[in-house]
């Protein structure tokens, strides 16, 4: 598939000699190098992404890093100085100023950190602008906007001021606007950064469920790697304007590029970002209903395991049973007969924190395939290590983060 | 010592005749190639001004008091409407009600073509930075040069009269109305500017959505200044002719009249006060959340209530 947004080579350089600053940027030349020689500040350093349609890509980065200049470049509220910006495999940089009005009526909305509501509209005029810019007429626009109000809960408030809200429904209120376009491109420039932790994890969950029911593309800033880790689908790194590394979000905390992201990723509860895909084995026998103990406890010994899922003849799990409750039954019994029942399940990216208690029962966990099969399994032998290994990891890179 | 060091000055070699260009450059130079187009410059004032005047001095005192009150009260308050139904009834019984009038048209008629001049300009300075350099030095000149300096090119250009004299309080009260309309627009958030253009805004959808809307209160102040500024030039305006309170005070000042003198200065006094407290109102924080809009000053004016306030709800 296409990518619905991507970048090649994008800088973006601020201050008196944009060209030869990318130019020295090409090189080699780091920020501070290229600042002495030239007076100009690179703010965006050779990014390059892929991003697929309806995924949320996120970009993380401390102050300063020019993950804001980045996104601007997107809808070109900042001009990019040199590369390729591509958007549904249109070139926008090429775009006039017409074709890039068009771009920014049809296809990306954004929400801005600060809310950026006009004050001296209503909610539901606040909503509507986009569609005001556009020229639809003053019934449907308003239509649209209690629409896509009442899609974040703010259906009673069209016709109030900003100013009377609180923080957290005026961002609901820039998210409104935003979506009340049906834009295909969603660009969030630290868009929760300016609310209470409480807050920001209701809208956090709000923007998923909105995500699916708008299918749209989002772009998403942060400085916060748990919103990145909980929002993303994908995650960028970004320092100096550079990406240091782009993946998924077990990816990123799991095998961190260098020692910069291993620092930020240091702090974080591993057992909620490595998945059950990563650690889950395809190797791992299944039992019969109608098998005997005995056949049983073999098989779970040279497995070396410490549970084992029951399978029905199709494929489909009944149960499971622990390495305790067949090795005390009597050998002759059938599995069926001392099974735990139904047996657990998750998805491929089900968090290992999420299956903790299969871990304690010594019950093994089964990822299914579409058909409702078991496709693989977590034994909580697997599931212990996997937690104790994160956890070593974790208390070394404390260490090495005081020396 | 001082004559050792004389040969340091300009005079000492003699005089440059600035003067003397200065008359060359206005006298015969602007005058005969230029007066028929300085003179034409005068129809549009000349003919809203007259209009005013006419209008204003066929209003019957009571109807027009009544109707200033009725401003008063809704954009500045009942105190406000109180002092100016005491002004006007003290102006009409020092016996300066026309005089009064013609000087109010003199200053609404400098005020319209200050703004219809002014508001452009601001706007244009504030969204070009080399517009707003080329302007500040005349505006600078155009508040600091006195007024009685361009007196003699004005009578020279344009003749003396009543326009003449609206012309030379547009030059004084231009300024004001063009830096605050240029700080307004300067001063909306960056980001609410940088909202419009995300969506797809037009220049023009940016300024008349978002600019001036919130520019608005800065305008007004403006306005105000610049109004206040041409009540002060109604005197100066009566050197080269113009009527009203200003030649009131002027034949007091000529005669040594003090009490001529001093009903002409209450007149200017009490509608400087009135028209200045109805302007501030016009800015009024209080409608629509901090920002002056066209329909909430016209619902104001009718006494339907400006859109409830809710309280704020916590975070």
């Amino acid at each position: 598939m296409p990518a619905k947004l991507s970048m090649q080579g994008l800088y973006k350089v601020f201050g008196p000699a944009p060209e030869e600053a990318v130019e020295l940027a090409r090189g080699g030349s780091d920020k501070d190098e290229i600042y002495r020689r030239t007076g100009s500040v690179v703010a965006v350093n050779n990014v390059n992404l892929e991003v697929a349609a309806r995924e949320i890509f996120v970009v993380m980065g401390l102050s300063g890093s020019g993950k804001s200049t980045l996104v601007r470049c997107i809808n070109r509220l900042i001009e990019p100085t040199s590369g390729q910006l591509l958007i549904d495999g249109q070139d926008v940089l090429q775009a006039d100023e017409e074709g890039l009005r068009q771009l920014r009526l049809n296809k990306v909305s954004m929400v801005f950190q600060h809310f950026a509501l006009f004050p001296h509209r209503t909610v539901a005029e606040n909503a509507a602008y986009g569609l005001k810019v556009r020229g639809v007429g003053a019934a449907e626009r308003r239509a649209k906007a209690v629409e896509a109000l009442e899609a974040v809960g703010l259906g009673a408030w069209a016709d109030a001021l900003p100013a009377n809200l609180s923080g957290g429904m005026q961002q609901r209120v820039g998210l409104a606007r935003a979506l009340a376009v049906d834009p295909e491109i969603l660009l969030m420039d630290e868009p929760f950064s300016a609310l209470d932790p409480l807050i920001r994890r209701d809208m956090q969950n709000e923007l998923l469920a909105l995500q699916e029911r708008y299918a749209a593309t989002i772009v998403f800033i942060t400085h916060d790697l748990h919103e990145a880790l909980t929002l993303g689908s994908r995650i960028a790194i970004m320092r100096d304007g550079a990406f240091m590394q782009v993946g998924p979000p077990e990816e990123i905390v799991g095998a961190p590029a260098d020692d910069y992201v291993a620092n930020f990723t240091k702090e974080v509860d591993r057992s909620r970002v490595i998945t059950l895909g990563r650690i889950a084995r395809r190797d791992r026998p299944l039992l019969a209903p109608s098998e005997e103990a005995a056949a049983a406890s073999r098989k779970l010994q040279d497995a070396e395991v410490q549970g084992l899922l029951v399978a029905d003849s199709n494929g489909k799990p009944l149960g499971s049973v622990s390495a305790t409750a067949l090795l005390g039954a009597d050998p002759a019994v059938k599995v069926e007969d001392i099974m735990e029942r139904p047996a657990l399940t998750g998805e491929r990216d089900t968090p290992l924190a999420a299956v903790l208690e299969a871990g304690a029962l010594g019950a093994p966990v089964a990822l299914l395939d579409n058909q409702g099969r078991i496709d693989a399994s977590v034994d909580p032998g697997d599931l212990l290590s996997a937690l104790a290994a994160a956890r070593a990891e974790d208390q070394n890179l404390r260490v090495g983060g005081t020396a | 010592m001082t004559d050792f060091l004389s040969w340091l000055s300009p005079s000492h070699y003699g005089r440059l005749p600035f003067a003397d260009w200065v008359q060359w450059l206005v006298r015969d130079w602007l005058v005969p190639n230029f007066r028929p187009a300085f003179q034409a410059m005068q129809w549009p004032v000349d003919q809203v001004l007259r209009g005013l005047e006419a209008a204003l001095l066929a209003i019957p005192f009571p109807v027009f008091t009544l109707v200033l009150l009725l401003l008063a009260w809704r954009f500045a308050g009942r105190g406000v409407a109180l002092f100016t139904l005491v002004a006007m009834l003290f102006i009409d019984a020092i016996g300066v009600w026309a005089e009064t009038m013609t000087t109010l048209a003199m200053i609404l008629t400098a005020v319209f073509f200050c703004a219809i001049a002014g508001i452009p300009l601001g706007i244009w300075s504030a969204r070009s930075d080399r517009v707003a350099a080329t302007l500040r030095p005349v505006l600078d000149i155009m508040q600091t040069i006195p007024p009685f300096v361009y007196l003699v090119p004005i009578v020279m250009l344009f003749g003396v009269g009543m326009v003449p004299g609206v012309i030379a309080t547009i030059i004084f009260a231009l300024p004001p109305i063009i830096r605050l309309t240029s700080l307004g627009i300067r001063q909306v958030s960056e980001e609410l500017v940088e909202a419009a253009i995300a969506f797809g805004a037009t220049q023009r959808q940016i300024l008349f959505d978002v600019q001036i809307p919130l520019a608005m209160r800065t305008i007004m102040a403006g306005l105000n200044q610049t109004l206040m500024l041409a009540l002060s030039m109604a005197v100066i305006g009566a050197l080269i002719g113009a009527g009203g309170l200003g030649l009131t005070v002027y034949t007091g000042l000529g005669r040594l009249d003090v009490g001529r003198a001093a009903v002409g200065g209450v007149g200017i006094v009490l509608i400087a006060i009135v028209l200045d407290r109805i302007t501030q109102g016009l800015g009024d924080p209080s409608l629509r959340d901090g920002t002056w809009t066209f329909s909430g000053s016209v619902r104001r004016l009718l006494g339907l209530a400006p859109p409830r306030m809710q309280e704020k709800l916590g975070t």
